[in-house]
């Protein structure tokens, strides 16, 4: 089978410091595949080897099936890359950034104007082509760099944290935009520590900690694996939610405690809530929910997503 | 088009915006030191310098003056910039350029830089009648000879530096020394035999030897080949480490 990205024993050093840890990857033409991870788990610096600006320290990396040590500007040529801080020119124009930044690909004054104002009604900043780039907000400059990013028509599009600092609405404006590149075919590989996001756009992700790959699938198959399919979530009026812990003992699979809450994870959320209210124990609030990536995540490292 | 003329391209389209301001800023800069240094200062000293008048003399160290502050200006801030505010260059490097393109592009604007200003000034000395023999052409070529000289190995030591405090220690320690003691206001053989041999081993005063023999019409001798091919190394020696550091920047 080909493979965009194929990574065998992957490793980034940097001195001492092992960023990336020997991880194993693949991902096919058409798909949207996440690397799922807390801050420093080596996700970003994993993007940039696959980007082609960080020579890898040891193991096998093919992107569309060449190798970067040796075909850097041929590979880049065909990736279109968002990184997780923008570096938009503030003092040009909307439409400048994206035609002045065709021209390093070689693309021509001509097809570089046209596609850069086709690609500014995509992420809905078609009104803004004429204006500067400071003045934009946070969600609007984020559309614009991956505008910016698609002006050479890649093959595949690296987005690092791609909604990491953004509000809400904006968050979902972007996830929008980039489902409908997904429907066209857009290879997508994207990073992000949120788990919302990765449900949302993954069609197969890694879960990443500490350099290592934990834990592989679709976000599904991932939350069947390593979790139950309901969790409840109970606040105790108390410092110490630990003292709860024997008094829920037999409850469903699993409890977990954390600083605020315990977790419950059984099969049937409301069953649980009904046998903690039997025990006559009275959380300050109670939450029956779906199992999602957090709780995977949670089970795996031992630790939350986002500190 | 090679990938260093689209970045080139790329400064050049930023430059636009200000083009008009920094144009404006390369006239009235010579014009207003030709008035000071040249009639204020040359009316002082009456009796002229080796049997020209003291603006004659001045003019073309100012000259070589300029396209060396032109290109420690552009090669400071801006790439200091590139790196660390605006980070254009992550964005480059992330396009199929190579450091050496992005690095190239840029010090090709830069010397742009240099040839307006030099070019601003050469114009404006022409008019106060300071330029005395048509060689004075020759001082263009000579400037940007100066200008690559100082940009390249500049450039290396602003990729280098993480906060601009070191540009400005740059500028203290290292440019305005060279720019008072390279013969550009007085004649070299005043200072004492140490300081001349800091002028010798920078790039300034070759460049300020060559541009005054140029605009005076002087033979200047055999030397001149060993100070071309001296800034020359000085250029070759700084494209080096700069393309170094900038690798050390972008890719890692």
């Amino acid at each position: 089978m080909n493979s965009l990205i194929h990574a065998r024993g992957l490793v980034k050093r940097f001195g001492d410091f092992t960023a990336v840890d020997g991880i194993d990857i693949d991902v096919r033409a058409g798909e949207a595949f996440g690397f799922l991870g807390p801050n420093g788990a080596g996700k970003s610096s994993t993007m940039r080897m696959i980007g082609c600006v960080s020579p890898p320290s040891d193991g096998v990396l093919r992107i569309l099936g060449m190798d970067p040590r040796r075909d850097g500007p041929r590979i880049r040529a065909r990736l279109g890359v968002c990184p997780q801080l923008d570096n938009l020119d503030p003092e040009l124009t909307v439409l400048e950034n994206l035609t002045t930044y065709a021209r390093f690909f070689g693309i021509s004054r001509g097809v570089a104007r046209a596609r850069a104002a086709e690609l500014l009604e995509f992420v809905q900043l078609g009104e803004r082509a004429g204006s500067k780039v400071e003045p934009l907000s946070g969600g609007m400059k984020r559309r614009l760099t991956i505008a910016r990013a698609l002006v050479n028509e890649p093959d595949l599009v690296l987005l690092d944290e791609p909604t990491t600092g953004l509000d809400p609405q904006a968050r979902h404006l972007v996830w929008e935009r980039l489902f409908r590149l997904k429907q066209q075919g857009v290879t997508l590989v994207l990073t992000t520590h949120y788990m919302d996001e990765a449900e949302q756009l993954c069609d197969r992700l890694v879960v990443m900690d500490g350099g290592r790959i934990v834990a592989e699938g679709s976000p599904r198959e991932l939350i069947e694996a390593h979790s139950t399919r309901e969790v409840v979530e109970l606040r105790f009026a108390t410092e110490d939610q630990g003292l709860y812990a024997g008094k829920l003992a037999g409850i469903g699979e699993r409890t977990e405690v954390l600083p605020d809450r315990v977790l419950l994870y059984v099969t049937d959320g409301d069953d649980a809530l009904a046998e903690v209210h039997r025990r006559s124990l009275s959380p300050a609030s109670s939450l029956a929910r779906r199992s999602s990536l957090e709780d995977v995540f949670l089970r795996l490292t031992g630790r939350t997503l986002v500190d | 088009m090679t990938p260093s003329a689209y970045v080139l391209e790329y400064h050049l389209i930023n430059y636009r915006r200000t083009w008009r301001a920094s144009v404006f800023s390369s006239l009235v800069l010579p014009l207003l030191t030709m008035l000071g240094f040249g009639l204020g200062v040359g009316g002082f000293v009456t009796g002229g310098v080796e049997g020209v008048s003291y603006l004659q003399w001045m003019v073309p160290g100012l000259i070589a003056s300029t396209a060396l502050q032109t290109a420690v200006g552009e090669s400071t801030w801006p790439v200091m910039s590139c790196f660390t505010w605006v980070k254009i260059y992550f964005a480059q490097a992330a396009a199929p350029l190579r450091t050496t393109d992005i690095l190239g592009g840029h010090l090709a604007f830069m010397l742009f830089r240099v040839m307006i200003t030099t070019t601003a000034f050469l114009l404006v000395a022409f008019c106060f009648g300071a330029l005395r023999s048509a060689w004075a052409v020759a001082v263009l070529p000579i400037a940007l000879l100066v200008g690559a000289a100082v940009a390249a190995p500049v450039a290396a030591y602003t990729a280098s530096v993480t906060s601009d405090s070191y540009l400005a220690i740059l500028l203290r320690f290292a440019v305005l020394p060279m720019s008072l003691f390279s013969g550009v206001f007085f004649p070299i053989e005043s200072l004492p035999e140490v300081l001349r041999w800091v002028a010798w081993a920078l790039p300034l005063w070759h460049g300020v030897d060559l541009s005054r023999a140029a605009t005076l019409g002087l033979d200047p001798g055999p030397d001149a080949v060993w100070q071309v091919l001296y800034l020359l190394l000085w250029c070759v020696a700084g494209w080096f480490l700069a393309s170094w550091r900038y690798r050390r920047r972008l890719v890692i």
